[in-house]
Order: structure tokens, then C-alpha cells, then sequence
């Protein structure tokens, strides 16, 4: 407990480097899955392709894209916006399908009661698509921000790592402590920000709550 | 006014979903698209708030080219009304009616205090304002999203089979509430079944759609059922079509006669039952009042223990009594 108390400073800096490094590509992820998730159901074809790619690309093993990306990017080995761009690419391959069936589960006739009444096609994707589709992309969402906070461990490797910079002191000096110590601070802040993405849900969908029909004489 | 003149509706594959349509419908009436499925009902509603594109042909609205305007604007000055509603799942039955006068900038007191007052039109307990409409039968769904239609006062309400959905007996009561409705707001209304029946009670004219939209007929339900067109239209009206048309003759002429004393009368003149020889009372049946139809008439006189079917006035008070004699006499008129 002494190395926890001696080093806690440092311990808390990779804590919030971690979650930084988590957060950071899971927000970007949304943003740019988001478009090209509604271009995709405007334009079905591109939606099988988009997915299929999604697919491919969260199959590259991180540490390869870890080291591969500096060389395309031209940043030193050691930025954090190489751990950035490689958790976003993973996150925007994942989001890309829940995103599509999230404005997919729109029922029909909720899209054309919309244009009917005169929605304009901006307005309509943003006030009646997207909140709609918001359980469907929270999922995703939840997804991606465990599987980003794992990953960003093996950032480590090439020195920029969050916790994982733990692990990587506890191999080198053969010491069990600052393992158990990562180990248990990226559960705990899986689990903290998988709750925190419940609770924004439920903030955001209050309607998705209010399913039990109310047994009242219809007259 | 909304007139179609020669308006078609092709699609790219080549289908002809509405073949060279041209009818006027007139202003503050029911006007009844109905046909079997393919006979472009649907398509040539939704071709006047254009969220389906004519190919060819006008439509215009007080002789206006409903393309002399933003599409989306048109649309904020036409009601409609879809199957299963429709309703926005993530908003509330307030807002969910609120929709159009908030889409129009509405201020806000204005827009709720509208939207409460169209709950309350079509019969809708305003306690139900802050709920969800997962939370709602299928009969309250439709009656908000028949609010949520007129919110804006617009001068037309489409209807595309808004009440297929729901069983007969709520269907019936919705059907009756839109006439009660109709007869407050005298909209235009363009309403889209598939139910002849429904056509027939509802509209003050129907236009029967043949397969491959073409207009087969359009004319008055009375008129429809005593000289339809063609085979098509006879078979598609369907049975009994003779005694159908008993529903838009009333039973004003009908001579009555005097009330007999087997009749016997409460205190206040309504009707208690029949006598019958061992001087019990039978059943009055079914009773109709000078302004209802022939049709109702007739199920008095059909529906009575003693062939003699008793008209009351609007109180309940027995009037007098028809026969059959009368009747045929005024059927045959």
C-alpha cells in the first residue's frame, strides 16, 4: 500500500490520461459516425460496404496500428495522437453499424408522418431520427468506451499508455503491485463510465421508459 | 377546391400507379378515395402534399399550382393523418400535437394552450397531455395524431386510412366522432380507404379507384349505390346495395299512423313494450326518430314484436308508429 500512497501523483495522472485516451476517440468515433451513418441509410447500397469495412478494420491488430500510424501520419512514435486517430478508426468501425440501425429502427411511418407535416430534412434527422435512434447507438456506444478503455493499456507498449504504463513498470521491475493497481483502475473506470453512459441515457430517453400501456377505458 | 387534372403518377420501372386522374373535390366535404390495393388510393393523396411527386397533370388547390410553393411549407398547411398514427415515440401527446405549430414558430403559450384545446376536441382526457404514446391505446394514438393534424387550422386534412388499424368497435366510434368533428370544423377532407363501407358512411362523395388507378366513378355514396357505373364498381360496393341506399333516404315523408293501445307509454311519453295477449309487455325493439333514415325505419319495423315500428321524437316520446304498408310506400317513392 506504501507504493500506491508514494506514487498516488503519478497514478492519477495515468488515470486521467487513460480516460482521456478513451474519451477523446469514442466522442470523435461518434461524430464522424454519425454522418456517414445517415449518408448510409439515404444511400442503402453504401450501407453493406460501410459495415463490411468496419468490420476489416477493427479485425488490425492495435499494436500494428500503433507502430504503422507515426509512419503514415508523420507524428513522432511517441504523440498521443497516434493512440487518438487508432481508438477512433476502432470506434468508428463499430459505431457505423449501430448508427445505421439506429435510423433504421425509425418505424416508417414516424418518417413520413415527419415529412408530411412539414419537417425539412435537417431538422427532421436531428429532432426526430437521432433521438429516436439514440438506444440503439447508446449501445454502440458502451461498446466502444470499454473496449477503448482496454486498449489504451497496450498503448504502453510504444510509451503512451495510461495505466498500461503500470503494467509495463510491473513487468521491467518484476513487481506484482503496480499491475494489481492498473489492473483494478481500468476495471473501475470501465465500470464508471459504462454507468455514466447509462444514466446519460436514460436522461436523454425518458420516452423509452414509458412502455407499459395505460389500461383505461378508451371512451 | 383541390383539383386533379390529368395528373399520372409513373414510375421509373415503368408502373402506372395513377392513370391520367382529373376530379374536383370540393371545399368543407368528405371526399373518399377507396379501391382494392394497386389502385393508387394512397398515391394520389400523397401526390397533394406532394411527399410523392406527380409525372404528369396539375393539381392545384383554389386554382393555385401546388408546386408555386416550398414543399415543405405546403405541407405545414395541410393536416394529415396516417395509419397507426404515426406519433412521434420520444415526444410527449403535448407535444406531440404541438408539433406543427412549433415547426410555424408559434410562440409558446399560444401553441399549448392550442394543443390542449385539440385534446380535448377529440375526446381525449387532458391527463393523458404528459404521457408517451407507447403508453396509449390504439384509438387514443389516432385520436391525437387527428389533433396533431389540425393543430394549425389548416384548410385540408388528408387521411390515409387512419382507422384500419384499430378493431370495429373503437373504429365505429372513431368514424362517428370524425363526422360530429367534420360538422364543427367543415374541413376539406381527403380520406383514403379501402373499406367501401367506411367510404359510404363517411363521404360526401367517394371516388372508386380501379387497379391501375384509373377513376372508375366518383359520385355521392346515394348516388353510388343506386347507379353504380360499371361491373366493377357494382361488385366492388358489394351486397345488398338496395338496402344500403335506404341509409341515405329519410324517414321524414313516412306517414305514420296513431298510436295503438297495445302500445303501453311511461309516465313521459317513451315507449315501455307491446302488449301481448296474456297481458304481458314484449320489447319495444329498435325505435327511430323523424330525421333518421329509411334504413332505421325499417330495422324499427323489422325489429318489433309486433311488425309496427315506433318513431319518437328527440326527448324519447312516442310520436307514432309505422307499418310495413307505410314503409314499402315510401321505399318504393
Amino acid at each position: 500500500m506504501s507504493w500506491v500512497a508514494d506514487n498516488s501523483a503519478l497514478i492519477w495522472e495515468q488515470l486521467r490520461e487513460h480516460l482521456y485516451l478513451a474519451l477523446i476517440p469514442m466522442l470523435l468515433g461518434l461524430l464522424i459516425s454519425l454522418p456517414l451513418g445517415y449518408v448510409a441509410t439515404r444511400y442503402s447500397w453504401l450501407a453493406n460496404p460501410l459495415v463490411a469495412l468496419g468490420g476489416v478494420l477493427y479485425s488490425l491488430p492495435s499494436i500494428a496500428l500503433f507502430i504503422v500510424l507515426p509512419a503514415v501520419l508523420g507524428t513522432g512514435i511517441l504523440s498521443p495522437i497516434n493512440i487518438i486517430v487508432a481508438l477512433t478508426i476502432y470506434a468508428v468501425s463499430l459505431l457505423i453499424r449501430n448508427v445505421i440501425d439506429g435510423l433504421r429502427s425509425v418505424p416508417e411511418e414516424v418518417l413520413q408522418a415527419a415529412v408530411s407535416v412539414g419537417y425539412g430534412t435537417l431538422r427532421r434527422v436531428l429532432t426526430i431520427d437521432l433521438p429516436i435512434a439514440i438506444p440503439v447507438i447508446f449501445t454502440g456506444l458502451r461498446v466502444v468506451t470499454v473496449a477503448n478503455i482496454s486498449m489504451v493499456s497496450v498503448g504502453a507498449i510504444i510509451g503512451v499508455g495510461g495505466l498500461g504504463e503500470l503494467f509495463t513498470q510491473g513487468f521491467q521491475q518484476d513487481f506484482l503491485t503496480p499491475i494489481i493497481v492498473g489492473v483494478v483502475l481500468s476495471l473501475a473506470l470501465a465500470l464508471v463510465c459504462d454507468i455514466a453512459l447509462v444514466g446519460l441515457q436514460r436522461l436523454l430517453t425518458p420516452w423509452a421508459r414509458a412502455v407499459a400501456p395505460v389500461k383505461e377505458a378508451i371512451a | 377546391m383541390i383539383e386533379f387534372k390529368d395528373v399520372t403518377k409513373r414510375y421509373p420501372d415503368g408502373t402506372v400507379a395513377v392513370d391520367n386522374l382529373s376530379l374536383r373535390i370540393p371545399s368543407h366535404q368528405i371526399t373518399v378515395f377507396v379501391g382494392p390495393s394497386g389502385c393508387g388510393k394512397t398515391t394520389s393523396l400523397r401526390m397533394i402534399n406532394r411527399t410523392i411527386e406527380r409525372s404528369s397533370g396539375t393539381i392545384s388547390i383554389d386554382d393555385e399550382d401546388i408546386n408555386s410553393q416550398d414543399a415543405v411549407q405546403l405541407r405545414r398547411g395541410i393536416g394529415y393523418v396516417i395509419q397507426h398514427a404515426g406519433l412521434f415515440p420520444h415526444k410527449t401527446v403535448l407535444d406531440n400535437v404541438a408539433t406543427v405549430p412549433k415547426l410555424l414558430g408559434w410562440d409558446k403559450a399560444k401553441t399549448r394552450s392550442t394543443a390542449l384545446e385539440l385534446l380535448e376536441r377529440v375526446g381525449l382526457d387532458l391527463k393523458l397531455a404528459d404521457r408517451y404514446p407507447a403508453q396509449l391505446s390504439g384509438g387514443q394514438q389516432q385520436r391525437v395524431g387527428v389533433a396533431r393534424a389540425l393543430a394549425a387550422d389548416p384548410k385540408i386534412l388528408l387521411m390515409d386510412e387512419p382507422f384500419s388499424a384499430v378493431d370495429p368497435i373503437v373504429r365505429n366510434q372513431l368514424q362517428e366522432e370524425l363526422l360530429r368533428l367534420q360538422r364543427d370544423i367543415g374541413k376539406t377532407m381527403v380520406f383514403v380507404t379501402h373499406d367501401i363501407d367506411e367510404a359510404i358512411k363517411l363521404g360526401d362523395n367517394v371516388a372508386v379507384l380501379r387497379v391501375g388507378g384509373k377513376l372508375a366513378q366518383f359520385a355521392p355514396p346515394a348516388e353510388l349505390l343506386a347507379n353504380p357505373v360499371d361491373e366493377f364498381v357494382e361488385s366492388f360496393i358489394g351486397k345488398d346495395r338496395g338496402y344500403r341506399a335506404l341509409t341515405f333516404v329519410t324517414a321524414d315523408t313516412l306517414r305514420l299512423t296513431d298510436v295503438p293501445g297495445e302500445l303501453a307509454r311511461a309516465e313521459d311519453g317513451t315507449p315501455k313494450g307491446w302488449a301481448n295477449g296474456s297481458g304481458e309487455l314484449e320489447p319495444v325493439g329498435a325505435t327511430f326518430q323523424r330525421g333518421d333514415s329509411l334504413r332505421a325505419a325499417l330495422d324499427a319495423v323489422l325489429t318489433s314484436p309486433v311488425g309496427k315500428g315506433v318513431c319518437v321524437d328527440e326527448a324519447g316520446k312516442v310520436v307514432g308508429v309505422v307499418e310495413y304498408a307505410a314503409l314499402a310506400e315510401a321505399i318504393r317513392a
